[in-house]
């Protein structure tokens, strides 16, 4: 053989036993294993970031928590996704989440296709426990297909990163810091007026939530095709 | 430079400066430039010229004495007299005295305390040399330790004399330096990078930006051995945009670095290249850690990443980088130049050597200072600090900056170091020492540093984005007299949830003042909350006017 | 705009794009010389207005919303232009508690500006800093380039109007 033999790893993930490539993350081996671990930010195929910490997992043996996105996986480590302490944990993020931004399910056109909706319906969230901060933002509805809603926006920068990493075309990136963060189009310039946006909608498609959309929905109508993202990535490698 | 060189330099410099009988430095370091130190030292030219001594009497700029509070400083290096608030006026007055009695009037402290019980190895040429001259360094014994570890010893066997010295990290986090190194030694891949952290961004903390500016070299000095440690070739410093004079001598510095090659190739006459260049940095306090650091250095947003990877393996454009802080670095050439033993023979058993504090606030002496490792709090704030001015009483001591706590009177006799401070909620962090006393509100300092975690948050993760913005609400509510107990169990969940699930350090600690203030002074939360009243007088509660019918 | 995109031909005649170009050539116009480039944009121009950013980009080949990013990420830079003077007003840990906060009141009702605002008539900007590491001198500020410590209120507010005169 002339290429190095993969190192494959056994661990145990909620007390499953379970194997996984040494250069595989928990999450990639958990989902091998459909094991559910929460994550917001994460989409297999872009560049994997970190941010929404709804993928802390507890490893035995460490007071600390590790996000399974980009945990590799090591010889016998033992993990465990559920339990009070991370529950606890991941409900105060989602509430969180709520409460920075202006999210009214009710009226909004991804009703019933958000990923921070249906997560925090699998977290049993009903009532939000922290004061909503009501920032004041923006809709922007320039561009001719497509409207960006900052309410909704929980700044995941799926967007980004898809339209930098897969479309290559950059138009989204992060303005700002802190609680003044938000995602710009070009020169945080009206979306319609973009010099770079190709208008391919990957962006509006891997949002999880109603901050990118399509014209024209209305109120729950808006559900997205993801599966673009795995064909493209996979024919790539292929074509490698 | 080669070692005959070098030799040769330093004979002809003592030859030039003992021609002067008197030598009379004047401190030009910010501090003392801000009470316009520069006219006092063309008015002391001014005169040597008008008594026509320009060959008997040298008049250096130096780098700070420590005493910033009470600048301009003026000091006679052949008798040891101190003066301060010195004006232009007094230039005659000072000339004149040099063969007689010290002008009184303006006389300093120079037996006090301040000076005896302090151990200088990081600003031992603070306050000494021109930090302009690279050969008033050199005549100091700059350069000796880079020049010594090149001809005389492996890489191997410097990051072995690190190792033994037991220095650790003077960012903030104490992590040991010669394990750091050695990581990034063995770490495969190349090129490697050198990063000397000069962000220094906790508010109260300046001993990063008075080395540079006082005795930039040794920092240049450190950063070169410690590539030649690991293997590195380049090397950026990091420097924050906000102290213009720091990087206009760093840069002056490097220069003469390389003219006489003690940076560039062939460094001392051997086949070691390295070379430093400056990097600004642009108001982001996450970019003192270090996955900001290196994002910001790549010219990107200071973004934190995960880690690991750790930049020890994969840092700058993916290499191999150690980074170490400016008063790391500028501990090196001390320890190359005297043995790892003799430094980890200061200080206790697992905080070695000196550490530098910026001391400020309600203490009688606000001053940069150096001490052994293990002196107690009592001896800094009183005996080096003067104790706390007006008759005041102190309350607390604020240490390691927003990352940090407050450290209540009852503790002032544990000894400072690395887990002492822990073990109490607060932490080293860059060496900030802020003093309180009775007129400070310890729900509104909470606050003062929440506010501060809030704005310098980055953003990308969501406990630190929202969660510090919640907790600066809740803070805010306290302080406003209009939180109840319920909002103090939600503050305290939110401290869990922050500390315990953010990505990256400056998240993880911005609760630390919460919970230390909490920890030591939750009488006066329940204060605020409870009956509604400030006891120091900071916060304004507006008691709601009874309505009687 | 689009074709333009990467030139290094600058957007103007004025003879300070010549600095800025000569920063970008020293760094061999690579894009992780953006933060540097910036600096001596706003060195050179004093903010960063939209025409440089659009230079800047197209010279390194940084994309748009990139080089918007970055230059709003760090506060050091403006992206409006400043007033003819410059308040910094430290408010690092020791200024803060040595009474800081009542010296930007007194600003504030002097001349109805908060840290990051410009007097209307465009004279007059004030600043916070993280800390100014003076913090022996607290309360601390720079006033137009010069450090200024142990102030009043009163001291403060009289400093300034001198510049209003």
């Amino acid at each position: 053989m002339s290429t190095a033999p993969a190192r494959v790893k056994t661990l145990k993930i909620d007390d499953r036993d379970v194997s996984g490539r040494e250069e595989e993350t928990i999450l990639d081996v958990a989902r091998q294993n459909r094991i559910n671990i929460p994550t917001l930010c994460h989409v297999p195929g872009l560049s994997p970031v970190g941010s929404c910490r709804l993928c802390l997992v507890e490893i035995k043996g460490s007071p600390k928590l590790f996000p399974a996105c980009v945990t590799l996986v090591r010889e016998g480590m033992e993990v465990v996704t559920k339990s009070e302490r991370l529950a606890s944990y991941r409900k105060m993020i989602l509430e969180l989440l709520f409460s920075d931004g202006n999210h009214i399910c009710a009226v909004c056109v991804s009703n019933g296709n958000c990923e921070l909706q249906s997560l925090a319906q699998n977290l049993g969230i009903d009532s939000i426990r922290f004061p909503y901060r009501f920032p004041k933002l923006t809709v922007d509805a320039s561009h001719q297909r497509f409207v960006v809603d900052h309410n909704r926006c929980i700044l995941c920068a799926r967007c980004v990163r898809v339209c930098g990493e897969v479309e290559g075309a950059h138009t989204w990136d992060l303005m700002g810091r802190g609680t003044s963060m938000r995602i710009i189009s070009d020169m945080n310039e009206a979306w319609g007026d973009s010099e770079t946006c190709t208008s391919c909608g990957k962006c509006v498609q891997l949002c999880p939530t109603g901050a990118l959309v399509e014209k024209g929905k209305s109120v729950a109508e808006m559900s997205k095709k993801k599966g673009f993202l795995p064909y493209i990535v996979s024919m790539r490698e292929g074509r490698r | 430079m080669t070692p005959e060189e070098l030799t040769n330099t330093i004979t002809t410099e003592r030859e030039t400066q003992e021609k002067f009988k008197h030598h009379v430095c004047v401190c030009v370091a910010a501090g003392c430039l801000s009470s316009q130190s520069d006219k006092v030292k063309a008015a002391l030219e001014d005169e040597i010229k008008r008594q026509g001594r320009e060959h008997e009497c040298q008049i250096k700029g130096v780098g700070c004495m420590g005493l910033c509070a009470a600048g301009p400083l003026v000091s006679v290096e052949e008798t040891g007299t101190l003066y301060q608030e010195v004006k232009p006026e007094d230039a005659a007055e000072v000339v004149a005295s040099l063969e007689g009695q010290p002008v009184a009037r303006i006389k300093g402290p120079s037996e006090a305390p301040f000076f005896t019980r302090q151990v200088k190895i990081v600003l031992e040429n603070c306050g000494k040399i021109d930090p302009n001259r690279i050969e008033d360094y050199l005549l100091s014994g700059g350069y000796q330790s880079l020049t010594k570890v090149l001809t005389e010893m492996t890489p191997a066997q410097i990051i072995e004399e690190v190792y033994k010295s037991g220095l650790r990290g003077r960012g903030g986090a104490g992590y040991p330096t010669g394990l750091k190194w050695s990581t990034v030694a063995k770490a495969p891949g190349s090129p490697k990078y050198v990063i000397c952290n000069a962000d220094e961004g906790d508010p109260g903390a300046f001993m990063d930006r008075s080395v540079l500016e006082s005795d930039p070299h040794r920092v240049l000095e450190g950063m070169a051995i410690a590539a030649y440690a690991v293997g590195a070739s380049q090397g950026y410093v990091y420097v924050r945009a906000e102290y213009p004079l720091a990087i206009e001598r760093l840069q002056n510095a490097i220069k003469q670095a390389r003219r006489l090659r003690f940076l560039g190739i062939d460094i001392c006459g051997t086949t070691f290249n390295f070379n430093i260049d400056v990097r600004l940095g642009a108001g982001a306090f996450v970019c003192g850690e270090e996955t900001a650091l290196i994002a910001s250095v790549e010219g990107r947003r200071g973004n934190p990443k995960p880690r690991p990877p750790y930049p020890a393996e994969a840092g700058l454009w993916g290499c191999p980088t150690l980074i170490n802080n400016v008063e790391t670095f500028a501990n090196i050439a001390p320890i190359a130049g005297r043995g790892g033993n003799w430094y980890a023979s200061i200080g206790t058993e697992k905080s070695k050597g000196t550490k530098v504090f910026a001391l400020a606030g309600r203490v009688a002496n606000t001053d940069l200072i150096e001490v052994p490792m293990g002196m107690t709090l009592r001896e800094i704030v009183f005996d080096i600090g003067g104790g706390i001015p007006d008759g005041k009483r102190l309350k607390a001591v604020q240490t390691g900056g927003p990352s940090g706590g407050c450290i209540p009177e009852q503790f002032l006799d544990m000894p400072v170091d690395y887990e002492s401070l822990n073990k109490l909620g607060s932490i080293m962090g860059s060496g900030g020492m802020i003093v309180m006393d009775e007129t400070s509100c310890m729900v509104d300092v909470a606050k003062y540093f929440m506010e501060f975690c809030m704005s310098e948050s980055c953003g990308k993760c969501v406990p630190c984005r929202v969660g510090t913005a919640q907790m600066y609400d809740l803070l805010h509510k306290i302080t406003e007299g209009k939180a109840g107990l319920e909002d103090l169990e939600m503050l305290e969940d939110l401290c869990d949830l922050v500390r315990n699930t953010s990505l990256c350090g400056l998240g993880q600690s911005a609760p630390n003042p919460v919970l230390s203030t909490l920890r030591y002074f939750r009488d006066e939360y329940m204060e605020h909350i409870v009956n509604k009243t400030c006891p120091a007088g900071i916060c304004k509660i507006k008691v709601p006017t009874e309505v009687t019918a | 705009m689009w074709t333009e995109f990467g030139s290094t031909t600058p957007p103007s005649s004025d003879t300070r794009w010549r600095i800025v170009g000569a920063a970008m050539r020293k760094h061999g116009y690579r894009p992780n010389a953006l933060i540097e480039t910036l600096h001596t944009v706003q060195e050179t121009f004093g903010y960063l207005d939209e025409q440089a950013l659009r230079f800047v980009a197209g010279a390194l080949r940084v994309p748009l919303s990139q080089v918007y990013g970055v230059a709003t990420f760090y506060h050091f830079f403006n992206l409006k232009p400043q007033g003819r003077h410059t308040c910094v007003i430290c408010t690092g840990t020791a200024c803060y508690i040595k009474g800081v906060p009542a010296i930007l009141t007194a600003i504030e009702e002097t001349y109805g500006i908060k840290p990051g605002e410009t007097t209307s008539d465009g004279n007059i900007s004030l600043v916070s800093a993280r800390c100014l590491g003076s913090c022996g001198l607290a309360p601390a500020a720079v006033m137009d380039g010069d450090v200024v410590g142990k102030l009043t209120p009163l001291e403060t507010v009289n400093r300034m109007r001198r510049w209003t005169k």
